[in-house]
């Protein structure tokens, strides 16, 4: 398991979820990645995201720059 | 055993792919979504800049139709190759800058190439919440053959909504889906789809008849065009069609254009292009942050001062005080009189 980080910052949605969907390509089960977004409706849709796509939502929390980090553990699934 | 047939639909967020995909599913069918982002498409988040609409329900409804047909929705950025579509439309413009058909031709095009690109997961055919007649441009009888042939799909496009009305596809003839149990809706009526809806038991969803792109937008698709005429070049980039979307937008000079912040949130907004942009704010008083996009001389600075004041607290005051920040420059402060109403002329409104 590693942890990772994506600056999403500046960009509105859909972009932080196309940028979170495309790291997480190249992760593998269990790695934690961390999202950094200025925008507030990815609070919405990277959770959304990960649900419908069988990724886990840790949870949120906002940095000392009041950005929001969301953080997701990447859950690969057999096909 | 019989094999379980998959399909992948078009996700707009919209009514009519939302139910084309129960449709499917309802023939138990497997179905997963796609979603192309261009950089045009209306999203709860962009109003959500400014503050009054901060109360509204920030969700992208492709992901909200999603998670309400449980199935697996993949989001592809398309932004770049988008740009033939718009600069090089082969079946022309709708009423504004929207080339609706070559769009639809092209979304379909690109989700026959996500469909070789995963074989291996075994998808069968394409699926679209396409109705006739449901729009001028892109959904008329004549068009859905256009939109088959010229994207690849040809029999594999199954348009769950309007299927009765259309010759029978492949999926229909090969028996994987039951074209008795297909709808043949058509027209500009939204009653059928929303008893439908009622059927389903989905009571909320995105607005029926409301559109998905910003190019559909008079207003938008006048800025646009401007911008062009402005660098005198139709190219554009990711920041040029966001900032569209934000601020009031001035060319009182054909070599640059102001704009504007409406409220707090658009100017924090803008704040964040403070390094790439030459910014005018009045510091004296309550206003708007303003982003020049173009090139500005010296000799402008009053007038761009003058009309930025115009749109603070200030604007009644003999004198306000202004900042322009050019980057990597010194920061300039000036002391102006606001522009009257009357000065600030309404051509120069965009």
């Amino acid at each position: 398991m590693s942890k990772h980080e994506l600056d999403a910052r500046r960009m509105l949605c859909p972009m932080p979820v196309i940028k979170a969907q495309n790291k997480i390509k190249e992760l593998l089960d269990g790695d934690i990645l961390d999202v950094i977004c200025t925008d507030p409706g990815a609070l919405s849709d990277i959770p959304a995201w990960a649900r419908i796509n069988g990724h886990e939502f840790i949870g949120h929390h906002e940095n000392s720059d009041d950005e929001l980090v969301i953080t997701i553990r990447v859950v690969c699934t057999p096909q | 055993m019989t094999k379980k047939h998959k399909a992948v639909a078009l996700i707009s967020g919209g009514l009519d792919s939302l139910l084309a995909v129960r449709v499917m599913q309802e023939q138990g069918i497997e179905v997963e979504g796609i979603n192309f982002y261009t950089g045009f498409c209306v999203e709860g988040h962009t109003h959500a800049i400014r503050n009054h609409d901060k109360d509204k329900q920030k969700r992208n409804n492709a992901l909200w139709a999603a998670e309400q047909l449980g199935i697996k929705l993949h989001i592809i950025d398309v932004i770049q190759e988008y740009k033939d579509v718009l600069l090089n439309p082969k079946h022309g413009y709708g009423a504004n800058m929207n080339p609706c058909l070559d769009c639809k031709i092209f979304m379909v095009s690109k989700a026959v190439e996500w469909v070789k690109e995963n074989h291996k997961n075994g998808f069968d055919f394409i699926i679209t919440g396409e109705v006739i007649g449901q729009r001028p441009m892109s959904q008329r009888k004549e068009t859905m053959p256009i939109v088959a042939n010229e994207s690849g799909a040809d029999d594999i496009l199954l348009r769950p909504l309007c299927a009765k009305n259309l010759p029978a596809t492949k999926p229909e003839l090969e028996g994987w889906v039951d074209r008795e149990k297909l709808f043949d809706f058509h027209g500009r009526n939204r009653k059928p789809q929303m008893a439908l809806a009622k059927q389903f038991g989905f009571t909320d969803y995105a607005s029926p008849a409301g559109g998905c792109c910003f190019l559909t937008d008079k207003n938008y698709s006048d800025k646009l065009v401007d911008l062009w005429e402005g660098r005198g070049s139709r190219e554009y980039e990711m920041d040029d069609i966001m900032l569209l979307k934000v601020g009031r937008h001035l060319r009182p000079k054909p070599n640059f254009k102001l704009i504007i912040a409406r409220d707090a949130g658009e100017s924090k907004y803008l704040e964040g292009y403070r390094k790439q942009f030459t910014t005018v704010q009045v510091i004296s008083h309550n206003g708007p942050l303003a982003m020049i996009d173009g090139t500005i001389d010296s000799e402008d600075f009053e007038l761009v001062a003058g009309i930025v004041a115009r749109y603070g607290q200030g604007r009644d005051a003999e004198q306000v005080e202004v900042t322009i920040s050019v980057p990597d420059e010194e920061l300039k402060t000036m002391m102006i009189k606001p522009l009257s109403v009357d000065q600030v002329l309404t051509e120069w409104h965009i």
